[in-house]
């Protein structure tokens, strides 16, 4: 019977009054007033600040550090170095868990990359723990710095990230080549980029006894206790992780940083809270990057421009003592384009960096950038428009594996992006269009693709006796908007308004929520806390049917409707109850239920899972100059079920703007000399400004995905990203004629 | 940041005896407080000027030249209705300058003062000899996509940063400079020095010297009608130049009676040869015309490093520039100013 | 030496004891005064994050001495609003999403504050983009701002236009 009930209860899900609203966002007018606490916001009583001291050898040891001078500038409380360090329990140089890297917390003097923390000096102000800092002038032994993709012939990769395979192969794309009519063999170049979320890495640490608290930004929140438990060396239950609001994440806030522990080791041994901020140069070097790329990609198409075959060659620099993160680039064609042979290989090169990590679509962004690009080339050596080719090439089941799609409107995607974009009439051939003031004009498109995965999380859903509700997951906002669209789900699970819903997050003492990464927080956190709803509403139903005094009584095997505060027999609703008097006559108890969320491994098996989208990109170029501007782009997207439009439409757009800075702008510039990246700062490394930004567009493309997840949900996080960066490749070439081959492409290519 | 003493003087006089060696004197604080955040700059003592009410002004001349006290902020005198209708391209240049928020802060005097982005030179640990003399010019094969392809030697690369400079030297500027042995002027182009075997003496002040005001003269106004401020870079807006030009003229009759002319961002001042303008002179405002001022004033270019791109990124603006002043000094400050897409219609 | 300045902070007076001359606005207001409402995104003048009115005119307080500022007026994110009534560029950002993480936000709403005061970029959509330009936003939420500072530009334009007629 409960069966029938947990079936029926779903139906307002689907058609609640909650999701699919553009609800503004509920921590909007915390954020608008500063009201928003970020962890760098907390100021706990006695607290003290670190700053901690950067190498700037990428590679080599510490010789000297002039802890006196240090120690003497008023205000500076103490100065560690690997002398005196504050206690680290776990090995720092394990990986305790798959996500977690080798974090440098002064356990030698050892120097594997440039930034690394050599030391930390704490101090009564931020001034003074600043000052000591600098003061340490740090002397070095020097080894010479591995930088670049010719530091070392390239190695296969021995796994690709999340456990994937480096390689992929289905069919001979060798043979596929050979016998294609016309073939394509370019090499594509992206940069190393670093996250630089607005908000820097923070931390405020306090112990009490052995019990911790800690404030910082996190994506995995509850994760992530496991982590520093595993440090040092206390129960995770014994950890208290807040983590209300993320400046911004991107990927680089899932895992504890060398920086963090420091922070918390240091409050333990000096027995005061102790707030440490990166500052942002910091911030290129131990706390994660988009590895740089080298990318070769080989198409053959027969007479009918079919694909013969997709060979994807990607080499990504790593680091030189993890190395579990090449940027996982040739995955990036797998999945999307119809060639009867498809072959993906990661290949390395060590370099003396930090680790590298995921970035927003880590191997999709670098991968679509190169993959689109070669699509358009290889449609412009056959001749053909590149959407056509692309609906030439179209896939309706997954390429390689055969398995069907989840879902997939690629085509209405394609059409959709067209026709608002006015893509029909444009000239084949480039250098065609000049605009009434001069500017070269060229369009270009690109697909964008990005996975649809869950991961598991758990959640608490309560109906109170006033029939409001309260619902909890440790779930992350990161500006995706968690906090608006899951308590939209949550709402609609329990049948309420959502000014009725009271939404407890972003605390680790809370059911996990999992992890906000891959695009999936929100089917997965969402799905956890839809599950705990509609528990909540059958443990409901049966009080009131097993209540002779209820309407509902001996309703129970015909299930019931949950909405705005009341239960409604499902096949007779002239019979209804508020639930505050269902629960009033049951003793005023307040209903309990829980839920869970993960996908089962054989819906995995059985489709193949992504987002879709396509971008069409405007650009127009200085004809002499070549200053360039992306004048206009519009893009296309399905993505399953939409909770909240606005901010979905938010998300995607600022994806098409990494793409944006993908192709123009982002690129840490190495000195090859010294292995150090030169523009730590935002001067010099430089992300879109308002005035790089105008005439954006979002579709969202209808998609209805019965077997993704029981909401329908994938996700928009990311795929803005993919797509967009090729779309401007290409728009560059059809202006100018010219093929740029890496990434940012800049005005001084154009000039050459 | 090193711990300093701070006074603030009330007047020019009282400012200049607070100066002791190993003093600063601070302005809007948007340079030297960022320079003293990365310990490029470690002054014992900051003199604050801010409360220096005699440095505040902005004076239009009569007969047509203006003088602006040194601690006049930048957004004030590029919104300044008279002096923006006399000196367009100043205007412009200031404000394709930085940010609204810096440009609020950011005294005029202060821009003058403006050091180089160099990366080697803001980075306390590699060599530098404008930094530290003698210990090397770590540019000189590291990253130098956007230093100097004009004036640099093998000890310096670095560039001059500032956009207001640069027409500030095309218009023949004079720093007005008060020290411990009175006051003097100083010609713009006499202000910057190249950076020769002795990078590190950037200016012509001596030690407790300090800018009161810039002056500009009364037959620089004469330019208003057609002066143009052009700036290429890597972002639309809030970016440093890869190139940047100042370009005046004067037309008469279709033809060019007097021109001026500079490049910014090519060397370690702002770039101007007067034998590329008096090729102008006379000639007819043309493209054939304009290129051969361009190769004059940058003749002796070379990389030095990889930037030679600079060099034909230069040519190309100088004649764009040329030809946006010969059409004329717009009404109203474009959107963007001194952009390529300055005159572009808006997309929303 | 210690430093003793007086400053109006959102209409209150305060006297501040500076033990340091080193402590910029943006350090004095977080760490000192409980205001942590204004962000240090860079401390560089690069991200526009710490973006305050002095004397009504938008500023990074980052590359501002606090020592150099006795007397001045300083507002601040949380000065804005009107008790429980947003002022108008806060709703505008509200209701065109003009935020995604919130990070940048105060910076961004103050510096759209100065800049329709300054009253040069109008509803004009480039030059509010360039007006803009000096508050980087890394998810990147430009096509909400631009909007929101267009709208809320006409809203208070009419608000005054009501109250002088």
């Amino acid at each position: 019977m409960s069966d029938r009930v947990s079936e029926t209860v779903t139906m307002p899900m689907r058609f609640g009054s909650n999701s699919g609203q553009s609800v503004t966002r509920r921590d909007g007018i915390a954020k608008v007033t500063g009201r928003a606490t970020y962890a760098a916001d907390n100021h706990p009583d006695g607290m003290l600040y670190a700053v901690y001291v950067p190498a700037t050898i990428a590679r080599g040891r510490v010789t000297h550090l002039d802890t006196a001078a240090a120690k003497a500038h008023p205000g500076v409380v103490e100065v560690f170095t690997p002398k005196n360090r504050p206690p680290v329990v776990g090995d720092p140089d394990k990986k305790p868990f798959m996500f977690a890297i080798p974090i440098e917390v002064l356990q030698d003097d050892t120097v594997r990359y440039a930034m690394q923390p050599i030391a930390l000096v704490i101090g009564e102000t931020l001034e003074a723990a600043t000052e000591g800092a600098r003061l340490l002038k740090p002397q070095y032994e020097v080894e010479p710095a591995r930088t670049g993709f010719d530091a070392e012939p390239a190695k296969r990769a021995a796994a690709g990230p999340f456990g994937r395979p480096a390689e992929v192969v289905h069919g001979d794309t060798e043979a596929g080549l050979s016998q294609a009519k016309q073939t394509l063999d370019v090499t594509y170049d992206t940069p190393a980029q670093y996250h630089n979320a607005m908000e820097p890495h923070a931390i405020v640490a306090k112990w009490d006894g052995d019990k911790l608290e800690i404030d910082t930004p996190n994506q995995a929140i509850v994760l992530s206790r496991g982590f520093y438990a595993f440090y040092f060396g206390i129960p995770a239950d014994n950890i208290l992780i807040r983590s209300p609001y993320l400046g911004g994440g991107f990927g680089s806030k899932a895992v504890p940083y060398s920086p963090l522990v420091l922070a918390i080791a240091a409050a333990r041994k000096l027995d005061r809270p102790v707030k440490l901020v990166l500052t942002r140069a910091q911030m290129f070097g131990p706390v994660g990057h988009r590895g740089a790329t080298r990318q070769r990609l080989r198409i053959g198409i027969d007479g009918e421009a079919q694909m013969t075959a997709l060979d994807h060659v990607s080499t990504a620099i790593v680091d030189s003592f993890d190395s579990s993160f090449p940027e996982p680039a040739a995955n990036a064609s797998q999945g999307l384009y119809n060639a009867s042979s498809l072959h993906s290989l990661m290949m390395v090169v060590h370099n003396d960096i930090g680790v590298p990590g995921a970035m927003r679509a880590p191997g999709e962004a670098s991968g679509s950038a190169a993959l689109e690009c070669a699509i358009d080339e290889m449609a412009e050596k056959a001749g053909m428009d590149p959407l056509e080719f692309r609906l030439k090439n179209y896939a309706d089941v997954e390429p390689g594996t055969g398995k069907p799609y989840s879902s997939k409107a690629l085509r209405e995607c394609y059409a959709e992006g067209a026709k608002r974009f006015g893509w029909a009439g444009r000239p084949l051939a480039p250098r065609q269009m000049v605009d009434d003031k001069g500017f070269l004009t060229g369009w270009g498109m690109g697909t964008a693709l990005f996975g649809a995965p869950m991961f598991a999380a758990q959640a608490r859903a309560v109906l109170r006796p006033d029939g409001t509700g309260l619902v909890e997951t440790a779930a992350a906002d990161m500006g995706q908007g968690a906090w608006t669209a899951l308590a939209q789900i949550a709402a609609d699970s329990l049948g309420l308004p959502l000014d009725k819903v009271e939404f407890r997050s972003g605390s680790s003492d809370l059911p996990d929520g999992g992890v906000a990464g891959g695009s999936g927080h929100t089917a997965t956190a969402g799905g956890a806390l839809h599950a705990a709803g509609t528990d909540a509403i059958r443990r409901l139903g049966e009080l009131a049917a097993a209540d002779p005094q209820s309407p509902l009584f001996g309703t129970g095997n015909q299930g019931f409707v949950a909405r705005d505060g009341r239960l409604y027999a499902a096949r007779d609703e002239s019979r209804s109850e508020a639930y505050a008097d269902i629960i009033a006559r049951a003793g005023g108890q307040e209903i309990e239920g829980k839920g869970s969320a993960a996908r089962p491994p054989e819906d995995a098996a059985r489709h193949a899972m992504y987002s879709h989208g396509a971008v069409f990109a405007e650009v127009k170029i200085d004809p002499v100059l070549f200053q360039m501007r992306v004048t206009r782009l519009v893009g296309a997207f399905a993505a399953g079920r939409i909770i909240n439009p606005k901010l979905a439409e938010s998300q995607l757009m600022g994806g098409m703007i990494w793409g944006i800075s993908f192709a123009l702008h982002e690129e840490a510039r190495f000195d090859k000399r010294t292995g150090r990246i030169m523009n730590t700062d935002l001067a010099g490394y430089h992300i879109p400004v308002n005035a790089d930004v105008q005439g954006l567009e979002v579709i969202t493309v209808h998609e209805d995905d019965p077997y993704v997840n029981p909401l329908g949900i994938k996700g928009v996080g990311e795929i803005g990203v993919t797509g967009t960066v090729g779309a401007i490749g290409n728009a560059i070439w059809h202006a100018t004629g010219r093929r740029i081959r890496h990434f940012p492409i800049r005005i001084e290519d154009l000039l050459a | 940041m090193k711990r300093f003493d701070y006074v603030r003087p009330l007047s020019v006089a009282d400012a200049l005896a607070a100066y002791t060696p190993g003093a600063a004197y601070l302005g809007g604080g948007t340079n030297l407080l960022d320079l003293m955040k990365i310990g490029v700059m470690q002054p014992d003592t900051l003199i604050d000027l801010g409360r220096i009410a005699e440095l505040d002004a902005i004076e239009m001349l009569p007969g047509g030249g203006a003088r602006i006290g040194a601690l006049v902020k930048n957004s004030d005198l590029a919104h300044d209705r008279a002096f923006a209708a006399a000196f367009p391209m100043v205007a412009e240049a200031i404000l394709a300058g930085a940010s609204g928020q810096l440009r609020n802060a950011a005294t005029i005097g202060g821009n003058l003062m403006q050091k180089t982005r160099c990366t080697y030179f803001q980075d306390p640990h590699s060599p530098c000899n404008r930094r530290e003399p003698g210990s090397g010019c770590a540019a000189r094969e590291g990253d130098n996509a956007n230093l100097a392809v004009l004036g640099w030697s093998d000890a310096c690369i670095a560039t001059n940063p500032s956009d207001m400079c640069v027409p500030l030297a095309a218009l023949g500027a004079i720093v007005e400079v008060q020290g411990p042995g009175g006051r003097r002027d100083i010609q713009i182009a006499s202000f910057h020095f190249l950076p020769g075997d002795q990078p590190e003496n950037e200016t012509a002040l001596q030690p407790g010297e300090l800018v009161i005001a810039i002056r500009l003269p009364a037959e620089a106004a004469a330019f208003a009608k057609n002066a143009r401020y052009l700036k290429v870079r890597e972002r639309t807006s809030f970016a440093f130049a890869l190139v940047s030009v100042a370009a005046a003229l004067q037309i008469e009759g279709g033809r060019i009676t007097a021109a001026r002319l500079a490049l910014g961002a090519v060397a370690a001042k702002p770039w101007r040869v007067t034998a590329a303008e008096e090729l102008l002179a006379g000639q007819s405002p043309t493209q054939e015309v304009f290129a051969r001022a361009a190769d004059a004033l940058l003749e002796g270019a070379k990389p030095s490093g990889e930037n030679g791109y600079k060099i034909e990124l230069a040519r190309r603006a100088v004649v764009r520039a040329l030809q946006m002043s010969a059409a004329g000094t717009p009404k109203r400050m474009p959107a963007l100013p001194a952009s390529s897409f300055a005159e572009e219609a808006s997309h929303v | 030496m210690s430093y003793s300045i007086s400053l109006t902070v959102n209409g209150d007076q305060r006297r501040v004891e500076l033990d340091d001359p080193r402590v910029t606005l943006l350090d004095l207001l977080r760490e000192r005064l409980d205001l942590t409402g204004t962000k240090k995104g860079c401390d560089r003048g690069q991200c526009g994050a710490c973006t305050v009115l002095v004397d009504g005119r938008r500023v990074n307080s980052c590359l501002s001495l606090a020592v150099t500022l006795d007397g001045a007026d300083i507002t601040t994110i949380e000065g804005l609003a009107d008790g429980d009534t947003l002022h108008p560029v806060q709703a505008a950002f509200i209701e065109h999403d003009g935020f995604q993480c919130g990070y940048c936000t105060p910076g961004q709403i103050m510096s759209a504050v100065g800049l329709i005061s300054e009253g040069h970029a109008g509803e004009d959509p480039e030059r509010v983009r360039e007006g803009m330009s000096g508050n980087l936003c890394r998810c990147a939420a430009y096509h909400g701002i631009t909007e929101a500072v267009i709208d809320a530009t006409r809203r208070m334009a009419e608000t005054s236009e009501r109250k002088s007629a």
